[in-house]
């Protein structure tokens, strides 16, 4: 394709013939992620620009105190136990990573001293290894210097299997060693062409090895400094009452330069996301409130003459209809939605498309989600243009219903079509949350209009993403006809949503239903795209391959995009956060000040 | 008496126990998890999910759940919370003295309109007064709190600008701190209290109603005494006997929290420790809470039937 072209670019911005925005701007006219540019840049031997966050402020401390509300409140300090993205972000004021995602998608050194490249040495030809630099001098909270073997530490600590570490992942096929003090290696088991993920963002954040070496495995849950964080971070510990209140005050020994601007902050938790928009927006007793996923018109009405704002980060986070491809009526060896059974209806190619025409996209985003969404036929969204060219979506009851027609579902007595006396009818199901009903009453009612009955279903939350084996409501078991929820994308890079939904995945009573492969899909071609997508180092080659998958995906209908959903935060009008879709919210923490 | 005391607490313990069991089978029939969160994150494999739920004993069969957390009980370690891994009663221990602080205060706001009001409306029964009183004690106890909190908030935080309505512990000291503590507490107070006062304004003036008529009333004004020492002495006494046993039955809620204001306000409290345990399925604090608020019920109870006791001679412990 446009490989050859590529290369020649790739040579004149090594050569400063081009400069790296110019590069990174073709690129995403050609359909890829602003932070995959860079990483193709960093492949083909173009260091990463230090591109830090915009910052004024001239000198550290004396912007006052930092009010941060989150309406769930945080209930641990410890990076590798944290089970949402608000523990995540609780830790992140004390803990930090080497480097961590800015808004441009770039990685942003953090405790690195610079960001491992092919030219800088950091960077194996063959993806195969990582050698990252620290910054000499850091010192942790209680005066330690923090070195090599505190990272040696925390990939021990998190793959430890008795640590039961939610890290765990993250950590898991490498293995890292101590260079000397100030530089560590990670070597792959396999080629890794996405190499950022161990020690980067929220899932890679340093605990001291000083604090935590004596309770690693079985006993990690009695460490004291659970409780108590010791970091690197721009901010020390003062206070912590799980699920309500985190204090924190200036770290006057800060590794970078004026930073941070706050002297204090405080993260308090509980209540309700519309009041804690109203906190922010209407009242200004706070100064940022996360993840305002409100309805747009509420949002819209506090925003009038108020004193904050709403704020939009673009990711890669998708709300989808999946579609089951396994029968959930029929039981198999005391397993329904087994791999041995066909669904009856939906493994019929047309009415999965008549399906995906149903969804009002533009509806939907009208209604609920407002500009917290952008209709999508991909399921793989890039920041902003990450649109595989090759895809379209449309909303069209005639259609649908001509499709329908074609496929024999004739129109029975009932206005419900039937095939040889069976009805054309679906089970629908979905976690309870008020924008997710919405959504189900409008696919509802277009189904009805084409003659399809659509039978809806709702589950608490806690059930429908349960591992609990014995529940049969979990979104794992499947036992319905659609369902709907959203994936997040927690790096910019697609390795890990991809994955999910190749044949060996699949989620089955013999794996406890712990495949990720929900919709229990099975393509030989995207397998085969996926295994070569994994391992492909070639970043090109290894983007199309991506592409390839979501035009797959696309094709079958697996799944029906309903919205690519973007991050919602509330802030003060003076109050300037480095925010990145590709970050958790305090990921670049240390940049934060408030404009005078 | 210290007999039937003792064979009253001899009598709970069988009860506490029962009641132990039906929370525990409950909770543990409950479906969800803990860890449900993690379950769409692409970069926590799902075995991760599992290990967890395994390492917590959450796949074991309930009776022997149910005993493991009856022995440490019994040795005093309450387990620890699953979400935020600290031991259930520290946990407690950190929410207890704001729930204190706030659901008390309300009480006593509430006490403190209720017994003069009512008092004074029995004395005029059918008045201007009592008519008035018993209309806003009807409003007061219909109108949910929920409904008055955010009323509140947006009139006195959003119109009037002249009140916070996120309740957070201030660091501090001194008076400022103090006069910034009393002001975040006035509208969760209000909004408890004069909901509370609602239904104990009816309450006592129907107490007082039934002994102002009473022959032993007429012979103490026949005797000549005035109105005030008629009321105070005389009929308020023997009253507030059923008002005092309400008072007592109503202590458990002190401890336990109100769980709509507290989430209103984001009061950090019992009541809010409970619901946000109950939504995280953080079954041993949802466990130790709603036990814990058992033996206060329990204990209430009996201290009720003591103070009535010793308040009404008439009865007997037998």
């Amino acid at each position: 394709m446009f490989d050859r072209n590529l290369r020649t670019m790739i040579d004149d911005v090594k050569g400063g013939l081009m400069d790296r925005r110019a590069f990174v701007k073709r690129m995403i006219a050609v359909g890829l992620t602003a932070p995959m540019a860079n990483q193709i840049l960093s492949l083909g031997g173009v260091a990463m620009a230090q591109s830090p966050n915009p910052y004024k402020p001239t000198k550290r401390g004396g912007g006052g105190p930092l009010k941060l509300l989150w309406w769930q409140g945080p209930t641990l300090l410890n990076p590798h136990f944290a089970t949402g993205t608000k523990d995540q972000d609780a830790s992140r004021i004390f803990y930090e990573p080497l480097a961590s995602w800015d808004v441009d998608g770039h990685l942003n050194p953090i405790l690195a001293a610079e960001i491992p490249s092919i030219q800088n040495g950091g960077l194996a030809a063959d993806a195969k290894s990582v050698t990252w630099k620290i910054k000499p001098g850091v010192k942790w909270h209680d005066g330690q210097p923090f070195t090599a073997d505190d990272l040696v530490f925390n990939w021990e600590y998190a793959t430890d299997p008795a640590t039961a570490a939610v890290s765990s992942g993250t950590y898991a096929d490498m293995t890292v060693t101590k260079v000397d003090d100030l530089t560590v290696r990670i070597t792959f088991e396999k080629p890794t062409p996405f190499w950022a993920n161990a020690f980067v963002g929220a899932y890679g954040c340093i605990i001291p090895k000083h604090l935590f070496a004596e309770f690693k495995g079985g006993k990690s849950r009695e460490a004291p400094n659970n409780l108590k964080p010791i970091g690197t971070g721009p901010y020390k510990f003062v206070e912590f009452k799980p699920g309500d209140l985190i204090r924190g005050e200036i770290n006057p020994d800060y590794h970078m330069a004026n930073r941070p601007s706050f002297d204090t902050i405080e993260m308090k938790g509980g209540g309700d996301a519309v009041s804690a928009a109203r906190a922010v927006i209407q009242t200004g007793e706070y100064d940022f409130a996360w993840n305002i996923q409100v309805e747009d018109e509420v949002l819209l009405r506090l925003e009038k003459g108020g004193k904050g704002k709403t704020l939009y980060a673009v990711g890669g986070d998708i709300e989808f209809i999946a579609i089951n491809f396994t029968d959930p009526n029929t039981e198999v060896d005391g397993e329904r939605s087994s791999m041995k059974t066909k669904h009856p209806i939906l493994s019929d190619p047309k009415v999965r498309q008549a399906l995906a025409l149903l969804v009002d996209r533009e509806s939907i985003k009208k209604v609920i989600y407002g500009r917290a969404g952008r209709a999508t036929a991909n399921y793989l969204n890039g920041p902003e243009e990450f649109v595989s060219k090759n895809t379209k979506w449309e909303f069209s009851v005639e259609k649908a219903s001509a499709l329908l027609d074609e496929a024999g579902w004739k129109a029975g007595s009932d206005g419900i079509r039937e095939k040889d006396g069976k009805k054309l009818k679906f089970l629908y199901q979905t976690s309870i949350n008020g924008p997710r009903q919405k959504t189900q009453a409008i696919v509802k009612q277009a189904c009805q209009k084409a003659g399809i009955d659509v039978e809806l279903k709702s589950v608490v939350a806690s059930v429908f993403f349960s591992s609990d084996v014995a529940n049969p409501d979990t979104y794992a078991h499947f036992y319905a006809d659609l369902e709907m929820f959203q994936i997040p994308m927690t790096q910019p890079d697609p390795a890990l949503a991809m994955r999910r939904y190749h044949s060996r995945y699949v989620a089955t009573k013999e794996n406890k239903w712990q495949g990720s492969n929900f919709p229990r899909w099975v393509n030989k071609d995207y397998d085969a795209a996926v295994d070569a997508a994994d391992i492909e180092i070639d970043p090109i080659k290894r983007a199309d391959l991506y592409i390839k998958c979501n035009d797959l995906m696309w094709q079958d209908n697996v799944m029906i995009p309903v919205m690519h959903r973007l991050a919602v935060e509330a802030c003060s009008n003076t109050l300037r956060p480095a925010l990145s879709g590709w970050a958790n919210q305090t990921d670049n923490l240390q940049d934060w000040y408030r404009e005078t | 008496m210290s007999q039937y005391i003792l064979r009253r607490l001899m009598i709970a313990i069988p009860s506490l126990l029962g009641i132990s069991l039906v929370l525990f089978v409950v909770l543990a029939l409950a479906p969800g998890d803990p860890f449900s969160e993690l379950a769409t994150n692409p970069n926590v494999p799902p075995g991760v999910q599992a290990a967890l739920r395994a390492k917590f004993g959450l796949d074991d069969p309930i009776y022997l759940r149910y005993l493991h957390w009856l022995a440490a009980m019994v040795h005093g370690d309450w387990g620890f919370s699953f979400v935020s891994r600290i031991d259930v009663d520290t946990l407690i221990l950190q929410r207890l003295p704001t729930t204190l602080y706030v659901i008390g205060s309300a009480q006593l706001l509430a006490l403190s309109i209720a017994i003069p009001v009512g008092v004074y409306a029995a004395t005029r029964p059918y008045s201007l007064f009592d008519q008035l009183a018993n209309t806003f004690a009807f409003i007061g106890f219909s109108l949910p709190t929920f409904f008055t909190g955010i009323l509140f908030i947006l009139v006195f935080s959003v119109k009037l600008d002249w009140l916070p309505f996120v309740y957070t512990e201030v660091p501090g000291s001194g008076i400022p701190w103090v006069l910034e503590m009393i002001r975040q507490a006035i509208m969760p107070v209000m909004v408890l209290g004069l909901f509370q006062a609602a239904s104990m304004t009816r309450f006592v003036r129907s107490a007082m109603l039934d002994v102002i008529r009473l022959d032993y009333v007429t012979t103490a004004r026949a005797k000549g005494l005035g109105q005030t020492k008629v009321i105070v002495k005389h009929v308020m006494r023997n009253a507030m006997i059923p008002v005092v046993t309400l008072i007592a039955l109503q202590m458990p809620a002190v401890f336990g929290g109100a769980i709509v204001t507290e989430q209103i306000f984001r009061i950090p409290g019992i009541g809010s420790l409970l619901i946000s345990s109950i939504l995280a399925n953080d079954t041993p604090v949802v466990m130790a809470v709603t036990f814990v608020f058992a033996c206060l019920v329990v204990l209430f109870n009996l201290i009720a039937d003591v103070l009535y006791g010793w308040l009404d001679p008439r009865i007997s412990f037998r």
